[in-house]
C-alpha cells in the first residue's frame, strides 16, 4: 500500500508491504542507515526514532502505521554542519566507544532535553533505561547529556 | 531478521469503524494498538492474522477523565500517559506506582491499557492493579456496550472475555473516599516482567480494614487476585501483624510456576513479602502518611 511519511522534515511516499517494520522503511527503502537494526525484540533500543515527536522502538512499529506522520532519525538532528548540542556533548564527554546504540541514545535523550531541558543525571538514567549500551559506556553518556543540556542553557541566557 | 506473515492493512478513525472492519474481515483478523505485544508474537508466527485493524487513530479512546463517583480510562491511553497522569496519581497510585515498573520509557510511549489487558499476559501488571481496584471494563460491539468486572474479564492465560468482533473501549475505577493503594514489583533487571508483583487497596474505618483489594501477577494466581488473604483481612486489625498473615495466606494460596525468573519457594516468599509491603504502604497512604 502506498504511504506517506513526513521523514526529517521531507514528505516522502513509497509502495510498501504491510508487514514492513519502520526500521526497514528507513534503512532499506529510504538508505537511512543511522537509525540501527539491534534485538529485533524492543529490548536494545538501537532503532529509537521519533514518530510525531515521540521516542518509539522502531523494530515494534509497522511502516504502514507511520503513514501521515512525522518521523525523524539521527540523520536529522544536526542543522547543515552544525551538529545539534546532544550531538556535541557525545563527541566532547565521549558519549561512545562503538556507537552502535548511539543513535538511539541521541534521539531518546534529543526528546528527553525538548521536555526537561535540565533533567539531573537519575532522570537521564530513567529515560534511557530502554536503551542498551553493550559497551556499558553509561556514565559517559549520562556525562554528555548534561553537557548538552548546559550547552542550551547556555546558548539560552547569552546575548 | 524477523519478518511477520502477510496480511491486509486496515487504519479505523472511529470504534464505529473498528467494529464494521473486523465484521467484514472476519475471525482472523485482529485489532492493533501500540502493537509492542501483538507484533513481537507475529514476528515469531506466533500470530498470524489474516487483517489488522489499526485503532491508534481512535482520539475518543485516549482519555482520562472523571465522571461521578469513578473515573474512566480510554483503552488507547499510553502506558506513559497513565503514569503521567495528576488523576490516577490523585484517587489510584497503585496505578502510577505500576506504570514506573512496566517496561521501559520508550516502550511506555506506544503500549497501551486497553492492549495490557487485551494481551492478559500472565505476568502482566496493570491486570493485577486494575484487579485489586474492583475495576470495570467496557466491551463494545456493534450490538452495543457491556461492563464486565475486570475480575471476571481474563478467562486464563492470553484469553479475555472480549470476543470477535468486540472492542474493549475502556476501564472504570471507582473512586472511594479515604483509600490508600500501593503496587510492587521484584524484577531481574530494570524494564522486565516480574518475578513476582502484588498491589493492595484498602479502605480503613479507624482501625479496621473495611475493604481491601490484593493484585498478584506472575505467579499464577486466578482472576491476578487473591481472595482468601481479601477475606482474612476485612473487618479485621489494620496491623503489620494482620498484614503479614495475609501476605502468608496469598502465597500458600497462589500457584507459581518455577522458571528462569526463580523457583517455586523464591516466588511464594517474594508474594508474602510483596503483599505485606503493599498493605503497609497502602494503609499509610489512606493515613495520609505517605
Amino acid at each position: 500500500m502506498q504511504i506517506t511519511v513526513t521523514v526529517n522534515g521531507a514528505p516522502t511516499t513509497r509502495d510498501v508491504e504491510p508487514r514492513l517494520l519502520l526500521t526497514h522503511f528507513l534503512r532499506d527503502e529510504l538508505r537511512l542507515t543511522g537509525t540501527h537494526w539491534g534485538c529485533d525484540t524492543t529490548n536494545c533500543g538501537a532503532c529509537v526514532v521519533r514518530l510525531d515527536g515521540v521516542p518509539v522502538k522502531s523494530c515494534t512499529v509497522l511502516a504502514v502505521m507511520a503513514d501521515g506522520a512525522a518521523v525523524d532519525t539521527v540523520e536529522g538532528l544536526a542543522h547543515g554542519a552544525e551538529l545539534d548540542p546532544v550531538q556535541e556533548g557525545f563527541v566532547t564527554c565521549h558519549g561512545l566507544q562503538c556507537g552502535f546504540c548511539t543513535p538511539g541514545m541521541l534521539m531518546t535523550t534529543r526528546a528527553l532535553l525538548d521536555r526537561e531541558p535540565d533533567p539531573s543525571p537519575a532522570t537521564i538514567r530513567e529515560a534511557i533505561s530502554g536503551q542498551i549500551c553493550r559497551c556499558t559506556g553509561y556514565e559517559n553518556i549520562v556525562r554528555s547529556v548534561r553537557w548538552a543540556a548546559e550547552k542550551q542553557h547556555t546558548a539560552e541566557v547569552a546575548p | 531478521m524477523q519478518v511477520p506473515a502477510q496480511f491486509a492493512y486496515e487504519k479505523a478513525a472511529t470504534v464505529d469503524e473498528a467494529l464494521a472492519l473486523l465484521a467484514r474481515h472476519g475471525p482472523e483478523s485482529l485489532v492493533i494498538a501500540g502493537g509492542h505485544s501483538l507484533l513481537p508474537m507475529m514476528k515469531l508466527r506466533l500470530a498470524e492474522p489474516s487483517t489488522l485493524v489499526d485503532i491508534n487513530g481512535l482520539a475518543e479512546l485516549a482519555h482520562i477523565r472523571v465522571a461521578g463517583d469513578e473515573v474512566r480510562f480510554g483503552a488507547l491511553v499510553r502506558h506513559a500517559a497513565l503514569l503521567a497522569s495528576p488523576v490516577a496519581r490523585e484517587h489510584f497510585p497503585i496505578l502510577t506506582d505500576a506504570e514506573r515498573v512496566i517496561a521501559d520509557p520508550i516502550v511506555r510511549n506506544r503500549g497501551t491499557v486497553g492492549g495490557s489487558l487485551c494481551q492478559a499476559d500472565p505476568s502482566e501488571d496493570l491486570s493485577a492493579a486494575f484487579s485489586a481496584l474492583r475495576a470495570s471494563v467496557v466491551i463494545r460491539s456493534a450490538g452495543g456496550e457491556r461492563v464486565v468486572p475486570v475480575r471476571e474479564f481474563h478467562r486464563g492465560p492470553y484469553e479475555t472475555a472480549v470476543e470477535h468482533g468486540e472492542l474493549l473501549v475502556e476501564v472504570r475505577v471507582p473512586i472511594r473516599p479515604g483509600i490508600g493503594s500501593a503496587y510492587l514489583k521484584v524484577e531481574r533487571r530494570a524494564g522486565d516482567w516480574a518475578v513476582a508483583s502484588a498491589g493492595a487497596v484498602i479502605s480503613l474505618e479507624g482501625d479496621t480494614v473495611r475493604d481491601v483489594g490484593i493484585g498478584l501477577s506472575a505467579v499464577g494466581a486466578p482472576h491476578f487476585v487473591a481472595p482468601e488473604a481479601e477475606d482474612a483481612l476485612r473487618g479485621g486489625p489494620a496491623t503489620d501483624e494482620a498484614f503479614a498473615a495475609a501476605g502468608r495466606v496469598a502465597a500458600e494460596h497462589c500457584s507459581p510456576s518455577a522458571d528462569q525468573r526463580g523457583p517455586v519457594d523464591y516466588k511464594r516468599h517474594l508474594v508474602s513479602e510483596l503483599v505485606t509491603r503493599t498493605l503497609r504502604q497502602a494503609t499509610a497512604r489512606a493515613r495520609g502518611e505517605d
